[in-house]
Formats: C-alpha cells, sequence, structure tokens
C-alpha cells in the first residue's frame, strides 16, 4: 500500500494535503496497491472522514493524550509504527514546512532516505524521482535507493483530486509514544499584527521589486492592493532593504505564492524571485524593461515607468468597480 | 553559551543555470560563491546570541576545501572558529551529511548548547539534515524558524502559519533551523576580516558513504515559451489590464 501523511490544521485539511493524497493516489492506481493516510490528534477525526472522497481506502487515525496540536517527532513516530506494521512502498507527505519536517524525523527514525519536493515519482527497485531545486528553477533527476520510499510533493505540481463518493474505514490506533517524541509541539499561537489577507492565501498580490524605488513607492501598490482584495508582496531586494517587512517577502527564501492574479511592479525576475510566484494564474508584470527576464514568465506587460502607470491603473480600477 | 552553526558553500546564481556538458552539475566557470540566505541568517544569529550571553561561536562545512572561503566570511562578523568537513566535490545525500556532521560534534568535543542550520540549502534543498542530526545527537530540534530566542536555558522558535504564528519552546541543548529574515545579516567591517584570517579551522576528510538519494542528472526546466503580451506603453495602457482584470475575474 502507499501511506499519505495528511496534515490538517486543527480539523482542517489543506489543499497541499489534498495534492499529497492526489500524488499517492496515482502511486497506488500505478502499482495496484490500495491507498491508505495518517492522521494525527483527535482534532483530525473530521478530516479523517473526509478522506475516503479522495480515493484513501483506510485512514489511521493515530490517538494520544500527549497530540493535541501539531507535533512533528510524535508523528513522524506514529508513520513510523506504522511503516514498520504495514510496510508500505511509500510513504508520501506534503511538500511544505510541515510536511517536510515530519518526513526528516521519520527518515532519521527509520534511517532511510528521503527525497523532498519531488515532481514525479516512479516507484521501483530503485525509485526514480525529479526534485525541485533551487526553489524549481533546476529538476534533479535521482534515484532512491529504499525499501520505502519517503517523498513529499511538491506545491502544485498535481492537482488535487475531484471528491468521488468514495469511503474511507478509520481505524484509530495509539502510538507509543516517548517523552522526547513529545517535547517539540506548538505552546502557543499569535494572529498576524495588523490582521490583513495573509501572502499564501491571497487570491490576488500586487508585488513590488527595485523599480518601486523607496518605501513611500508602495503605497501604490497598497490601494492597488485594496482595491483588489489583494495583498502585498516584495522582491528580496525590498525587504533586506527595509522598504517593506521581510513577511512579505515573496520567492526562493521568502514565501511561495500562486494567487490567482499576480501583478509584478519593478520586478525583473531573478530566479530567487521567480521561484517564488512563477505557478501564479495570470501574471501581469508593469516594468520599463521590456527585456527583462520576468517577462518570458508572465501573460501580460505594460511597459513603461510604473509610477505614472500604476496611477492610471488605479483610477481605471476604481473607475469599472464604481 | 556554545553555538555552532552549520553553513555550505553553493554557487551564486543570478538568472539562468549552465550545465557542464554531462548535465550532471551547474558549471560554474563564471560564478563566484556564496551561502543560502538562510544560512547567512543562521550566522548572524549565533553571533547575536554570543554577543547577548557570552561564550563562543563555531562555523561548520561540508564541503571543497574552498568553503574556507565562506567560513572566513562568517569568521569576519564574529563567529571564533571553523571546522571544515573536506570533500572532493561529489555530492553528499542529507542522511551522510548528517552523520558526518554529527559525528564531527562527538569528535570535537564542546558542550554545543545550541546547532543552528539554514532551513534548507539553496541549492539540494533536501530539508533533512538539521533534523537528522537531531536525532543522532538525541536532541531536540525546530524547523523554519522566522523567530528565534533563547531565555533561561530555554529556546524559543517562532514560525508563520496561516493567519499567525505558531510558537515552539524546547530546553537546550537543542538544533534549530532558521529562515531568511531573522535577523538582518550585518556586513563585515575590515577589522573583522582582518581577524577572520587568523582563527583557527580544524580540517579533517570524512568518508563518503553511497548515496541512498543518488543524483542522477539535472535538466533545466523546459523553456515556457511564454512570451507576455504586451497590453501597452504607459500609462494609455491602463484600460487593458482592467480589462485582463474583468476578463479574469478579478473585479
Amino acid at each position: 500500500m502507499i501511506l499519505v501523511l495528511a496534515d490538517h490544521d486543527r480539523g482542517e485539511l489543506s489543499e497541499l494535503s489534498l495534492q499529497a493524497v492526489e500524488q499517492g493516489r496515482q502511486l497506488a492506481q500505478t502499482s495496484g496497491v490500495p491507498l491508505h493516510a495518517l492522521v494525527v490528534g483527535t482534532g483530525g477525526s473530521a478530516a479523517a472522514a473526509s478522506l475516503g472522497a479522495y480515493g484513501v481506502a483506510t485512514v489511521h487515525l493515530a490517538v494520544h493524550d500527549g497530540l493535541t496540536d501539531y507535533a512533528p517527532a510524535a508523528s513522524a513516530r506514529a508513520a513510523a509504527e506504522l511503516v514498520a506494521r504495514l510496510a508500505p512502498l511509500a510513504v508520501v507527505g506534503v511538500g511544505d514546512q510541515r510536511g517536510n519536517e515530519v518526513l526528516a524525523h521519520l527518515g532519521a527514525i527509520t534511517e532511510l532516505p528521503v527525497a523532498a519536493d519531488c515532481t514525479s515519482v516512479v516507484l521501483g527497485d530503485p525509485t526514480a524521482v525529479v526534485r525541485a531545486r533551487w526553489g524549481g528553477n533546476l529538476a534533479e533527476h535521482a534515484l532512491l535507493h529504499a525499501p520505502v520510499a519517503l517523498v513529499s510533493v511538491v506545491p502544485h505540481a498535481v492537482r488535487a483530486g475531484v471528491p468521488g463518493n468514495g469511503v474511507a474505514a478509520v481505524e484509530e490506533f495509539t502510538p507509543e509514544l516517548a517523552d522526547a517524541d513529545l517535547l517539540v509541539h506548538v505552546v502557543d499561537r499569535t494572529a498576524e499584527v495588523g490582521g490583513g489577507i495573509s501572502l499564501t492565501e491571497a487570491k490576488v498580490i500586487v508585488s513590488g521589486g527595485r523599480g518601486v524605488g523607496s518605501a513611500e513607492g508602495f503605497g501604490m501598490l497598497e490601494e492597488l492592493a485594496g482595491l483588489l482584495g489583494g495583498a502585498i508582496g516584495a522582491s528580496r531586494v525590498v525587504t533586506s532593504a527595509g522598504w517593506r517587512p521581510q513577511a512579505e517577502q515573496v520567492g526562493q527564501t521568502g514565501t511561495k505564492v500562486s494567487p490567482d492574479l499576480y501583478i509584478a511592479c519593478g520586478i525583473s525576475g531573478a530566479s530567487q524571485h521567480l521561484a517564488g510566484m512563477a505557478s501564479s494564474k495570470t501574471i501581469i508584470v508593469i516594468n520599463n524593461d521590456a527585456d527583462a527576464p520576468i517577462m518570458s514568465h508572465a501573460d501580460y506587460a505594460v511597459i513603461g515607468d510604473l509610477h505614472k502607470i500604476l496611477p492610471a491603473v488605479i483610477e481605471a480600477t476604481r473607475a469599472a468597480l464604481a | 553559551m556554545e553555538v555552532l552553526v552549520c553553513i555550505k558553500r553553493v554557487p551564486l546564481s543570478g538568472g539562468r543555470f549552465v550545465l557542464t556538458d554531462d548535465s550532471t552539475e551547474i558549471d560554474t566557470k563564471r560564478l563566484g560563491f556564496t551561502v543560502s540566505p538562510h544560512e547567512e541568517t543562521a550566522v548572524e544569529v549565533a553571533v547575536r546570541l554570543i554577543e547577548a550571553h557570552g561564550g563562543s561561536s563555531t562555523v561548520l562545512t561540508l564541503g571543497v576545501p574552498e568553503s574556507e572561503e565562506q567560513m572566513r566570511e562568517a569568521m569576519a562578523i564574529g563567529i571564533d572558529r571553523g571546522i571544515l568537513l573536506e570533500t572532493d566535490g561529489a555530492e553528499w545525500d542529507g542522511q551522510a551529511t548528517a552523520a558526518a556532521i554529527a559525528d564531527a560534534v562527538r569528535a570535537d568535543g564542546t558542550a554545543f548548547d545550541l546547532i543552528l542550520f539554514g532551513n534548507e540549502s539553496a541549492d539540494a534543498a533536501g530539508s533533512q539534515v538539521g533534523v537528522r542530526v537531531a536525532h543522532l545527537l538525541g536532541r531536540p530540534v525546530l524547523t523554519g524558524l522566522k523567530g528565534l530566542s533563547v531565555a533561561d536555558g530555554r529556546l524559543r522558535g517562532e514560525r508563520p502559519i496561516a493567519g499567525g504564528r505558531e510558537v515552539f519552546e524546547v530546553p537546550l541543548p537543542a538544533v534549530a533551523s532558521v529562515k531568511d529574515g531573522v535577523a538582518i545579516p550585518r556586513y563585515p567591517s575590515v577589522p573583522g576580516r582582518i581577524r577572520a584570517k587568523k582563527k583557527p579551522i580544524e580540517r579533517s576528510t570524512p568518508a563518503r558513504p553511497p548515496s541512498r538519494l543518488e543524483k542522477v542528472s539535472f535538466t533545466l526546466p523546459a523553456e515556457t515559451g511564454k512570451r507576455a503580451t504586451v497590453l501597452g506603453n504607459g500609462p494609455e495602457a491602463a484600460d487593458a489590464v482592467v480589462d485582463v482584470f474583468r476578463k479574469i475575474g478579478a473585479i
């Protein structure tokens, strides 16, 4: 069987988890084996029940007094128990911070290699994977020499499946956990100050680079973002210069986003930045350089001085909304 | 306190990569070298912790002998000494890298209160070495931190989630991986650079075990073949932009 590590946040399955489930379903189908999933924590029981619709035959729900919120080492210990008991062909996780963290723990506990951020997995001996390197600017073709393939799926490499009317059997179990496994867990949560729309959830992102010229220059971007119900993004140059908070950095070492609309203002398109936004559905560029690298990743462009173009776009948008 | 920070020498990539003829490596003939922004941040965090709490800091690298260049950069902003695990340039997978680092930590004998990593390296991005080292040394590990503080023998770390931040707290000794932006790295001073040249680096040459995640080749992502449709030049194009907003349902 194939085991998917389905991440949920207080009961809610993430979109990325559904993508990992879909990758797992395809692997299970190709190999002619059933698809199982691990959901950790009692809070995940609703999430567990919903997985049947996405092709999961059996959900293992790990329940333990110490598992009240996200706890990576404990989740991995629960997964390791299933790996030992059920000998899956592969364990598929989400290629995000949490998913890769749990897989790394699982790799350490089971002493198995881990291939993170895969865009393609062909199970076999060895298993052949393609991984995203340099934030997706380079693809690595690699062989995974292991009895169980531990892989994570890079976000948005596959689409989440369409829910059907399948029903999963939910089997509760209590993993054997040591105190050390439970040492790392969420002790507190803080709400974002400002309460704006978060970058990862925003449908529209208005993003600025060096060409915006100053912290004050972002006023225009904020105005446009406000009209479109969007969030502000920034290139690394901008956050390093202190024009915008670091939390707004889009890129390989910042946040990776894929909104419906990404408006790139004064951004040339270094690979560091492209790695974070190239999967946006529609990209509009406002730039004075018609030959900037970002042009070959964008759908639409307006060439010229963004300090003149943005006010005109804001005015036209306001008129269209009126 | 004693802090160890682990860094990795990687090519300084600007735009597109050029591969070697056999497509197994990045052609670095025309490239400089650096470390990931995550690791620059880790070095800055290490220096700040020692400034605040006293003690000493060490930088460790597994890489080619030329990695000394990146270690000296770290020393120039305040790291005290180095441990260089020399390789011939062949790639080490995450498991092998972690084993070599854990061995080096044990052999060094310093009781490191905190071992810092970048969340993932800029090049291989296996997102696992820090966690594996923590398991090998029997320590708790926090990853992907965007905020970090040490007080009363405990490490507190924060990382972003949708709508806010989640907070973790573990006792020292611990392992942590950080992300770009926790602390803006300072620029080295000229006296700092001069001092860095004299700081000690201990070298050894660990043996590389067979790769269990074995790199075969690289390919460049297919040319998108995409070329942006130019809606116009200057402010006159504003209406065409709004037409796109309408077409995709943004307004």
